[in-house]
C-alpha cells in the first residue's frame, strides 16, 4: 500500500492544526475565564439554606466517606466527593468554569491564586456563624488577609522526623541536625523532602530568613548550604521518606507531620520517633475550605461548611484523617495520642511566630526549581 | 515473504543465545507484575518490605467504597466509550481503505491526530471545548465528557488496528462475492466481517485499555461524582502508597486477562465451526 502523502507532509498538516486549534481554544479560553471571573457574585445565603446537592472536590483520603454520607442524610441531599491529586490538577478544572463542584479544598499559596483569578466566590460569613469556633492562629491568612474567600479545613507542618531510639534524646532542635556540622554524625542516614518550595525553604529558614524570600543572593546562600550537606544524604525523598524512617533506612527526614504521625503509628513502638519544628522555624500549611465562582448550589456549600465548622464534627474529621484541626472547639474531643501531638510544645520549638505558610512567588518559582536541581548536583 | 518452513533454524551457540535473550525478554516483561502479585499479600504497610501472608488488602478492597465505586466508574466508562470508539472507527477504517473521496488525505491525517498529539494537549484542549459548549448548552460534567473525551482518542487506535487487518486482506475477495450476487451488505457481512474480526477484537481490546489507564485526559474532564479508578490511586499517592494498591491491580490483572482469553477462546470457536 503506497500513500501520496508522507509521513512528515502529514505530521506538519497535524501539528498545523493543532496550533490553529489551541489559538481559536485559548482565544476563547481567555475571554470566557475573564468575563466569568469578574462576574464571580457574593453568595447570598440563610444558615442551613439547601439549593441542591452537595459536589466537593477534594483530596483522596480526606474526609470519612461516612462523614460525608451523614452530611448528606442529615439534610436530605446527596453529598458526593470527587478527588484530585494536587493543586495544580484541580486549578484548571475550576478555572475553565462549569466545573459543577459547589466547594473545593485547595492548599495556603493556591488560595492566592484562586483569589487573584476570580475563580472563587467571596463567601456569606453570615451564613456561617460557626465560623466563630475557628481559633485566631487561622484567621485572616496572607493568601487571604480579608478573610473573605476561605475558610480553613486541616493543617500540618514540615519539620524533622527522627528515629530516637537511634540517635538518643540529647540532640539539638535545630535544622544544624541536617546542615550543620552534626549532619556529618548521621551521614548517609538522612533524608530531605524532593520539593522546590519546602526543601529550599528548610534551608532559607536555617539561615534565619524567610522561606518566601524572593531575593536571589538569600536563595544562592540556601543552595549552597544543601549542596554542602550532600554527601550526609540518603536521599531528596518526598513519596517514602517516612517509609524510610521507619524501616530503619534513615535516621533523620524532612517530613510532613501528618504523614510521619500515621507512619508512627503503624510501627510498633511509636514511641520510638519523634517529630518536631526546628528552633530556626518551618512550613505550616493549611488546606482551606473555597467555593468556585459558578458553584452550581452555593447555599448547599456554606451549609457544608457551615456543618463542618461545628465542633463536633471538626473532631470526626480529624480523627479520621489525623491531621491538625484549626477549630477550636474540636480541640477537647480529639484522640489522646493525637491531641497530644498537635499541642506539645516539643513539637513546635520555636513558637508560632516561627513557621510561615509557603506564598506564591510569582515567576521566581522557577528560581526556587533551579536553585533545588543546582543543589541536588 | 517466505513460508516459515524455509527459514532455517539458527545452530549453536546462536541458538542458545537467542533462547537466553527470549528467556531475559520474558523475565523484563513479567518479574515487575509477579512482584506486584506478591506483594499484594504482604502483611507489612510498606510496598516492599515482606511481612507475612495476609489477605487482608483484598478484604480493605472488597470494604472501600470510594476505590469500588471508581472501579465501577471506570468499567462504565470503558465499556460504553470501546462500543462506540470500535463501530467509528471500524467505519473510519473501511472508508479510508476501501474508498477515495474528496479530502481524504485531510480526514487521514485528522485522524492520527490524538496519536501524536500528547495527552496533555488532548486535555487542555478537551477542558476548553467543554468550558465553550458550557456557554451554549447547560450540562453537568462527568459520564458524558469522559465518555466523550475516550471515545475520541480510541477512534483512532482502532482505527490504525483495523485498516492494518484491512490492507492484508485481499479486495478481490469481496469483488468474488459480489460477482457471485452478493448484494454489498452480504459482501460486508459474510466476507469482509469476518475477515477483519481479529482486527476489531484486537481495537477494541485496545481502546478498552487505554480507557480503563488513562489519567491525564480524564482528570481535566471529569465532573462531580465521576472519579476513575487511576485517577484515584494517583491521590492515594499522596498519603502513602500501601499493598492495597497491589490488591487492586492484581483484580485488575486477573480481569484483563480472563478478558483477553474470552475473545481468544470465541475466536477459536468461531474459526473451528
Amino acid at each position: 500500500m503506497i500513500r501520496s502523502t508522507h509521513l512528515t507532509q502529514r505530521i506538519l498538516a497535524a501539528i498545523a492544526i493543532v496550533a490553529a486549534t489551541a489559538l481559536f481554544a485559548s482565544a476563547c479560553g481567555s475571554s470566557n475565564g475573564g468575563d466569568s471571573g469578574s462576574d464571580a457574585a457574593a453568595a447570598s445565603c440563610e444558615v442551613g439554606q439547601l439549593d441542591g446537592d452537595l459536589a466537593l472536590f477534594n483530596w483522596a483520603e480526606y474526609i470519612d466517606p461516612e462523614q460525608l454520607e451523614a452530611f448528606g442524610a442529615e439534610f436530605g441531599i446527596e453529598a458526593t466527593m470527587t478527588t484530585y491529586e494536587s493543586n495544580e490538577a484541580m486549578l484548571p478544572i475550576v478555572s475553565a468554569g462549569n466545573s459543577g463542584f459547589d466547594v473545593i479544598v485547595p492548599s495556603d499559596y493556591m488560595v492566592g491564586i484562586l483569589i487573584e483569578g476570580g475563580f472563587v466566590k467571596p463567601l456569606d460569613f453570615d451564613a456561617l456563624p460557626n465560623f466563630s469556633n475557628i481559633s485566631p492562629d487561622f484567621a485572616n491568612p496572607s493568601y487571604d488577609p480579608d478573610q473573605k474567600y476561605s475558610v480553613p479545613y486541616q493543617w500540618g507542618y514540615t519539620g524533622l522526623a527522627v528515629n530516637t531510639a537511634a540517635i538518643g534524646d540529647d540532640f539539638p532542635r535545630s535544622w544544624d541536625l541536617v546542615f550543620g556540622d552534626q549532619a556529618a554524625d548521621y551521614a548517609g542516614q538522612i533524608t530531605l523532602l524532593n520539593d522546590p518550595r519546602e526543601t529550599i525553604g528548610a534551608a532559607l529558614k536555617a539561615l534565619g530568613y524567610s522561606l518566601n524570600s524572593t531575593n536571589q543572593s538569600e536563595l544562592d546562600e540556601a543552595r549552597d548550604l544543601i549542596a554542602g550537606t550532600r554527601d550526609n544524604l540518603l536521599a531528596f525523598n518526598t513519596d517514602s521518606a517516612d517509609e524510610l524512617l521507619t524501616s530503619g533506612e534513615s535516621v533523620i527526614a524532612q517530613a510532613y507531620s501528618g504523614d510521619a504521625f500515621t507512619q508512627f503509628l503503624e510501627t510498633d513502638n511509636p514511641d520510638d520517633y519523634a517529630f518536631f519544628v526546628p528552633e530556626e522555624g518551618g512550613t505550616r500549611w493549611v488546606d482551606s475550605m473555597m467555593v468556585p465562582f459558578d458553584a452550581p448550589h452555593p447555599c448547599t456549600a456554606h451549609t457544608f461548611i457551615n456543618w463542618l465548622l461545628d465542633g463536633e464534627q471538626g473532631t470526626a474529621l480529624s480523627n479520621w484523617n489525623y491531621y491538625g484541626t484549626p477549630n477550636k472547639a474540636s480541640i477537647d474531643g480529639l484522640d489522646a495520642e493525637l491531641s497530644e501531638f498537635l499541642t506539645s510544645p516539643d513539637v513546635l520549638v520555636g513558637g508560632l511566630d516561627s513557621v510561615e505558610s509557603i506564598a506564591d512567588t510569582g515567576d521566581f518559582e522557577t528560581n526556587y526549581s533551579d536553585a533545588l536541581t543546582e543543589a541536588k548536583g | 515473504m517466505a513460508a516459515p518452513g524455509n527459514i532455517t533454524e539458527p545452530k549453536g551457540i546462536t541458538r542458545h543465545l537467542l533462547r537466553l535473550n527470549s528467556w531475559l525478554v520474558f523475565v523484563f516483561f513479567y518479574a515487575p507484575i509477579v512482584i506486584l502479585v506478591i506483594f499484594s499479600f504482604s502483611d507489612n504497610r510498606n510496598v516492599g518490605v515482606w511481612g507475612g501472608l495476609t489477605f487482608d488488602w483484598y478484604r480493605d478492597f472488597a470494604n472501600n467504597e470510594p476505590i469500588k465505586g471508581a472501579l465501577t466508574n471506570s468499567l462504565q466508562i470503558a465499556v460504553v466509550s470501546t462500543l462506540v470508539a470500535v463501530v467509528l472507527g471500524t467505519l473510519a477504517a473501511l472508508a479510508l481503505e476501501r474508498f477515495t473521496f474528496r479530502g481524504r488525505k485531510v480526514f487521514d491525517a485528522l485522524l492520527y491526530l490524538p496519536i501524536i498529539i500528547p495527552d496533555v494537549t488532548m486535555a487542555v484542549m478537551m477542558l476548553l471545548f467543554f468550558a465553550q459548549l458550557a456557554q451554549w448548552f447547560e450540562f453537568t460534567k462527568g459520564f458524558g465528557t469522559i465518555v466523550i473525551s475516550h471515545i475520541a482518542f480510541n477512534i483512532s487506535f482502532v482505527s490504525v488496528v483495523v485498516r492494518a487487518r484491512l490492507a492484508g486482506s485481499d479486495e478481490r475477495l469481496e469483488e468474488a462475492a459480489m460477482d457471485l450476487y452478493a448484494s454489498r451488505w452480504q459482501a460486508f457481512r459474510y466476507v469482509t466481517l469476518p475477515l477483519i474480526m481479529p482486527g476489531i477484537l484486537g481495537g477494541a481490546l485496545l481502546a478498552f485499555t487505554l480507557s480503563l489507564d488513562d489519567v491525564v485526559i480524564t482528570q481535566f474532564v471529569t465532573g462531580p461524582g465521576w472519579d476513575t479508578l487511576p485517577v484515584f490511586v494517583f491521590g492515594l499517592i499522596r498519603k502513602g502508597v500501601t499493598p492495597l494498591i497491589n490488591a487492586v491491580s492484581v483484580v485488575m490483572l486477573v480481569a484483563s486477562t480472563l478478558l483477553v482469553a474470552l475473545s481468544l477462546f470465541i475466536q477459536r470457536a468461531r474459526s473451528t465451526d
